[in-house]
Order: structure tokens, then sequence, then C-alpha cells
């Protein structure tokens, strides 16, 4: 049970805090309603360039890494295609220095030129540490664009090509920031050994003068039921054909997400799973095999992903993927095996919750989810689904019309 | 209106008083040895099982490995799909890992189901059987596994940095090839198995909330086991280090990056050097605002990161620089890292700067001693590199009291250029 108490500032910046004294660090840790489906389809992978712009001075502050690292903290951010967070852990002593950090950057950042073509050259080699100089590193950019016709899930947080982030001009930076780092558009968690009424004083000091914005109210579009198979075949300098499939699922709070969870719990949840056992063990086509989803706020996808033994036609391949579909949409599953799953997943919440850390993240993310008590009914929504419950999703999703395929093949 | 360019006052993590909390330890009836620290707000605890088995004492290449990967692929009882349906089935994570001259077997799992899971780990330690087809499907994934990997630069420095530094004959320069994984034979991994997993040293570490038995519960499943304390080692091998000191390899006509590695050999922890050079890796390459990332990643932007570390051996060890740059900035990098070594070299860094690096460390250190999953690491550490809680607290006074004028020494000493191994792998 992770307990917590809120707190709303005039400007509308939300505050929850969490106490636990057995450590000496706090976290504070901030979330803006911002993802990389915020963006203009012309202009993707700027949520995450922002991302690194926001580490490059303050409107008052020049640097923002030193005097958190001469206070013994260290901090981190992540871009989703749903959100921004930005993290940072340091000795509850000096929590008061986070604060004068973070809430300079809400307040303004400095606009640094210099700040801005660096950072651009330097997401340029993130992107092509991570998804061009790396074998089969473009399969999400195609799979993305494949699944979705419309809505911006389309694209990856990073951008859909080098050009979107070469261009990006400080016009852009500032309307971004203006549009999205308003205390009314973040959520602010601070864990660890901290006491509330002291931590609602602080963050009074330092935020409570920052200006409100202009309520985001987010009108991306809905993706349409998809109506027919989609399928994508290339070619590639990898050593291996390689697979890959996707089904829409439900969003984040609805039943089928948790379902769907389990789904991917149930084929690929480690060496007993599914597809590892028939595929890659039994009969031998994969040399491995994974099925995970991103957890995304939105309806997001399920996927089954793997890497053909040399030799397997990727038609068998498929058809035996299809196989282990068609036996979990046709009978069902063993209260065992169910069991098994649940099991699984409670031990990884906890396993989660030893660190502040997640949890202050996990409070985050959940009040932006609409209530941050839903952080502690996570393991009964999961206990709630049935056998049936599996059943029925699995026919539900695991339809060909829901799907896309990319068959990735080998030069 | 608040004054926003003043900083807030800070507690000086200078000040900090660190303490490590002890491990409790007791033995088994055969004699080996468990070390448990207690405690943590979740009913969980996460149990390492640490065999002198690693890839020090093969004869042969990929070994110990393979043996290590295979211990949960099948026993006389249990073929491997109900080994790890077993743990599953309990929410438990079963992993083992294999290092230069230890392996493990890890254990994740909620406390209640202990009395489930432990027997069956003892049955892996000594009735495992590496079942033929078993090893045929590993050796065909593994190879399929290396050609993908074979694919990336930064792969394929991270091998070749190793075998330049220790040598291609020391377990930790050599690398496995294609050939390698096709002459493994079962017989070798069950002769493997015996002498070093079901009749070899093993040291417990346990950390967690512990059931209060716990002492009676590790007896009952690992007491009468034929484990031996006493063995004892003395393998040794010989560095040989290449002989040129410069490569660059295209390992990709394609690429747009090239992996960088520069490195050099660097005494192991028990040198006096050894804790007085971490602070100075700090300022050069540790972190975020290290010399290295300030300069290539903040200045120039010719990299999505840059760090340098020495690496965490026994026997030997190695001071390295790491990073993947743009393909036509791979020159640049390297010289810049030069050029930043130079300077540490001539000048000394500021008193503001040492200060800083000196409370991102003991900050960083404090809040790697939050909770027994934390502390427990560290404490394995030290016992498997013959240390006690004395190092640590002499660490401390050293990050603590450590001058500008010491560090330059040792750049003088350690961070000279003509040293380094140096590769770019596009």
């Amino acid at each position: 049970m992770i307990q917590y108490n809120s707190y709303t500032l005039s400007n509308g910046l939300k505050l929850l805090v969490h106490e636990d004294a057995s450590t000496p660090m706090a976290v504070v840790n901030i979330l803006y309603n911002v993802g990389a489906k915020d963006e203009d389809a012309n202009k993707t992978g700027f949520a995450h360039l922002f991302e690194h712009l926001m580490f490059g001075g303050s409107i008052n502050i020049p640097s923002y890494d030193e005097p958190l690292q001469r206070a013994g903290g260290e901090n981190n951010a992540y871009t989703t295609n749903d959100l921004t967070n930005y993290y940072c852990i340091l000795p509850a002593q000096n929590i008061e220095t986070a604060f004068w950090l973070e809430s300079d950057r809400m307040l303004s950042l400095a606009f640094s030129k210099k700040s801005l073509d660096v950072q651009r050259k330097v997401v340029c080699e993130e992107f092509k540490e991570h998804y061009i100089n790396k074998p089969y590193g473009d399969i999400w950019h195609k799979m993305r664009d494949l699944a979705y016709d419309v809505h911006p899930y389309k694209w990856m947080t990073i951008g859909k090509e080098l050009s979107h982030v070469e261009n990006a001009t400080m016009d852009d930076v500032k309307n971004f920031f203006l549009k999205f780092y308003r205390p009314n558009n973040a959520i602010l968690v601070v864990a660890g050994n901290v006491d509330t009424k002291n931590i609602i004083q602080l963050v009074e000091k330092w935020f409570g003068d920052i200006p409100a914005g202009e309520k985001y109210s987010r009108n991306i579009p809905t993706e349409p039921k998809q109506q027919q198979a989609k399928f994508l075949s290339l070619k590639a300098d990898v050593p291996l054909d390689a697979l890959i499939k996707t089904w829409h699922i439900d969003a984040r709070l609805n039943k089928g997400y948790y379902a769907a969870d389990l789904i991917t719990e149930i084929l690929g949840g480690g060496n007993s799973s599914r597809l590892y056992q028939a595929l890659v063990k039994e009969k031998q086509l994969f040399a491995n095999i994974n099925c995970f989803h991103f957890g995304s706020l939105e309806p997001g996808l399920l996927t089954i992903e793997g890497k053909l033994t040399k030799g397997v036609s990727i038609d068998a391949a498929e058809k035996a993927i299809e196989e282990e579909l068609i036996k979990l949409s046709s009978e069902k599953i063993q209260q065992q095996e169910l069991i098994k799953v649940k099991n699984r997943t409670e031990s990884i919440i906890t396993f989660e919750d030893i660190s502040i850390m997640s949890r202050a993240n996990n409070l985050a993310l959940y009040e932006l989810l609409g209530d941050a008590s839903l952080v502690n009914k996570e393991l009964e929504r999961f206990q709630e689904i049935s056998t049936e419950d599996i059943l029925a999703y699995a026919q539900t999703i695991f339809n060909k019309n829901n799907c896309s395929t990319i068959h990735y093949f080998s030069n | 209106m608040q004054n926003r360019t003043i900083a807030p006052n800070i507690f000086d993590a200078i000040d900090f008083n660190l303490t490590l909390n002890p491990y409790q330890h007791f033995t088994l009836d055969n004699g080996t040895s468990v070390y448990t620290i207690d405690g943590g707000t979740q009913e969980v605890l996460h149990i390492e099982f640490v065999f002198y088995a690693g890839n020090w004492y093969e004869e042969k290449n990929i070994v110990a490995a393979t043996t290590n990967y295979m211990l949960k692929n099948g026993t006389t009882t249990k073929n491997a799909f109900e080994v790890d349906e077993h743990f599953a089935y309990y929410g438990a994570y079963l992993n083992r890992y294999c290092y230069n001259e230890t392996s493990t077997i890890s254990l994740h799992s909620l406390s209640k189901n202990l009395p489930h899971l432990l027997p069956v780990i003892a049955e892996l330690i000594t009735d495992s059987i590496f079942p033929n087809e078993e090893l045929a499907i590993y050796k065909k994934n593994q190879i399929q596994q290396l050609a993908i990997n074979l694919k990336k630069c930064d792969f394929v420095a991270n091998r070749l940095i190793d075998e330049y530094v220790y040598g291609f004959h020391h377990p930790y320069g050599k690398y496995t090839s294609t050939l390698d994984y096709q002459a493994i034979e079962r017989d070798e991994l069950l002769a493997y198995f015996k002498e070093y997993y079901t009749n070899g040293k093993c040291i417990i570490f346990i950390a967690g909330k512990l059931p209060s038995d716990i002492e009676q519960l590790m007896n009952t499943y690992f007491g009468s086991l034929p484990l031996n304390p006493n063995k004892t080692f003395n393998k040794e091998y010989h560095l040989a280090s290449a002989t040129t000191k410069k490569q660059f390899i295209i390992n990709d006509e394609n690429g747009v990056q090239g992996a960088i590695r520069i490195a050099r050999k660097f005494p192991t922890k028990l040198h006096p050097d050894y804790t007085k050079a971490q602070v100075l890796n700090n300022v050069f390459g540790g972190f975020f605002g290290s010399h290295l990332m300030k300069n290539i990643r903040e200045d120039k932007g010719y990299t999505y990161g840059i760090h340098s570390f020495i690496q965490n051996h026994i026997h030997e060890t190695a001071w390295m620089i790491s990073t993947e740059a743009g393909r036509d900035v791979c020159e640049a990098t390297i010289e810049e890292t030069y050029k930043e070594m130079d300077l540490l070299n001539k000048e000394l860094i500021s008193e503001e700067e040492l200060h800083l690096v000196k409370n991102f460390m003991l900050g960083s250190l404090l809040g790697s001693l939050d909770g027994p999953f934390q502390i427990m690491p560290r404490w394995r550490n030290y016992i498997l590199n013959n240390l006690d809680e004395t190092y640590f607290y002499n660490s401390i006074a050293t990050i603590k009291n450590i001058t500008a004028e010491e560090l330059q020494v040792l750049a003088k000493k350690y961070l000279n250029p003509e040293d380094f191994y140096e590769l770019t792998v596009i």
C-alpha cells in the first residue's frame, strides 16, 4: 500500500507527497502531460528533443546539473509517446535545491541557441545509435507506421526521421514550452524522508508564483477500428529473417488492457511461456521470440516478434504462431496457468515498489490517468480477470483484420 | 518574489556520516557460508548462490558459460520446461550469470514462497543432466545470436579492446566464435558441473525480508550437499597485451557511427591508488558532469554519451573510455579525449569542481546504502575480493580528503595517451 497526501496549488500544479522515513533520500518527480503523441506530424521527435533542452539552463540558473550534483543529487528524464517525466534523487536534507532548480525551469528556460544547436546533434547521434546503426533498428518505425493510420502513435518518440530533429527552430522550442510546460499541465510527486507540511510550504515558496498557462485540451485523432489485415515485406542487411505482428488492444485503464497484459505473459513471459516452449524449444522454428506491449495510455499494440531459425520459411513460422493464437482463442486456459501469470505479475509489482523512485513515478502516472489511488488497486484489477475473460479477449483481438504483419527478410 | 538567482543552502555531503550496515553470517553443516541482510518494506527477497565457476577455470572456451546457462535445462526428475514452470508458478525469477572468476544462480522471490523453491535449486546444483537435445538448441540459437551481435560495432569493439589489453588467452580477453559453440560436448559440461558446482565452492548471499527460520531452511536444503567450502584454486594466467596500440576496423561499410574504445591496464582494488583513481575517473568521464561529457557531448554534440570507468575485475583491471560517435567525428572525438587527459596532467582542477565531485560521489554513495537490496551487492563485492568494512571507511576518507594536487599526480601517472590502446570500429 503506497500512502500519499495530495495538494493543489492555485496555479493548478498538482502535488503528491509520499512519506517514507526508512530512507535517507528524497525523490522529486515532475511529470509533464506531453508526449510524442502531441507532436505535429511534420515535426516529430520534438517532445524528446525538448526534454534534452530542459537541461540547457533556465532563466535564472545557468546550469541545472551542477547545483544538483553539488547537493549530492542525480537526475534523469525520459519521454514516451504519452508523457515526459523528470526525476531526481538526492539526500533528503537537500530537497530544496531540487525545488529551486525544477521551479526555475518551469518558470522559464534560458532558450540558449548553443544548447539547441548541440542537443540537435546529440539527439541525432542517439537516433543513429539506437535506430539506424543496429540490425533491425528500424523495425518499430515501420511497424508503428503500418499499424496506425491516423493516431500519432504512428511515430516513435525519437522522431520519424533525422531531418525533423535537425530542422527544429528556437520558435518551435518557445511555443512548445509555453503550451505544455505550465504548472497546470504538470504533476509533482515528492517521495522519501520528507514531511508533508514542510514540503507544501517549500513547494508554495518555489512554485506558487509561476503563472498558469492556458489549459491544454488534447485533440488528437482516434484510430478507427482496423478493417483488414495490413502487411509489409522488406529486406535489410541482417543475418536472420524476422517476423513481427501486432494487434490493437484497449487503453490503459480498460479491463481489456489487463487481460491483454496477462495474455502477453501467457504467450511470452519467460521460458515456460507458450510461444517459447512451442516455437523455440519444440518446433525450433525461432531462435528467439517475444510477446509484449508498451503500456500505452491510449489504445496500444500487443506484439509478437521473433527471429527465425536459419532455413525456416516465414510462412511456416507464421502458421505456427497462428496455431498458438487459435489455441488461446478457442480453449479456456487452465486455472493453474492463470494463477502462474498472476503470481508473476504480483511479483513484478512488489519488486517495483522497493524503490522510492519507482513509487514516485507510479504515483505520477496514475494521477495523470485521473486518480493516484489507482496505484494501490492495480493488483486487484489483475486478480479480477478470469479464464473466461482471457478467452473472450483473445477472441476479440486475435482476429486477422485487427493484425499488422511485417516480414523482415535477410538480404 | 523569490530571489531565484541564489541557491538554497545545502547540507554538505562531506559532513554525512555514512555507515555501512553490517551483514549477519551463519555457516551450514557442510561449512558453506551464508551472508544475510534482513529488512526492507516489501515481503520479497533475493538469494544469490555464488560459485567459483567462472571462465577462469575452464580449459576450453565457453564451457563455463554454457554450464551455467544450462543449469535450468533439466534434471533427472524435471525437464527444462518443468523447471521453468515451477519457478514461474510461484512468481519467482530464477536467473544465472557467468562472470570471470565466479558464476551465480540468482532467485528473486516473494518471501513466503521460499520453501517451494529452495529444494528445486538444490536439485539444480546436484542433479542437472545437460540433455543433448537442449545443448543442440542452445548451440544453434547462440550461434544465430552471435551472427546478429557481430553486426553491431559496439559488440565487436567490446570484444577486441579486452583482447588488446589482456590477450586472447586470458579469461578477461577471450571471446567466442561459432566454432567454439560447435565444439562443446555434453561430457565437458557434466565434468565442469560436478567439479565447480556440485562439489564446488559456493557462497550464499540473501537480502530482503527474511523468514524467521531462514537458517534452518537453508541448512535443510543446502547443508548436506557435497559442496566444498575449502576448495582451493591455483590457476594463474599471464597477460599478453597487444603490441599495436592503435586499431581501426570497418565492420559495416554503411555504418553511420563508430564504436570507440580507449583503454589501459590498471591496478586492482588492493592498490593504494584505486580509490583515488575513482575520484579522478569521475572528474574525467565518470558522470554526467565529467570533462568528457561536457566537452564531447554537451559542447560538441559528437555523441549521445561518453563514459570512462575502471573495470571491476579481481585479478587485473583496465581503465576504459567508451563511446559511440558519428562516423565523421570519430577522429575528432579521440583527439578531444586525449586533450582532456592532457589538461588533467597540466592543470589543477578547481576547488569548486573538486567539491562538487566529492559531494556527488558521497551523495550517490548515500543512495547506494539505502536498504538491503542496495547494500548486499557492495558487501558481496568486498567479500569476494577479501575486503571488509575498513575498505569502505578508507574509501570514504579518501574521497573526503583527496586534494587537487593528488589528482594531478595520478593523472600524470595514469592518464597518458601513449599508454592507451585505441580502437575504432565502424
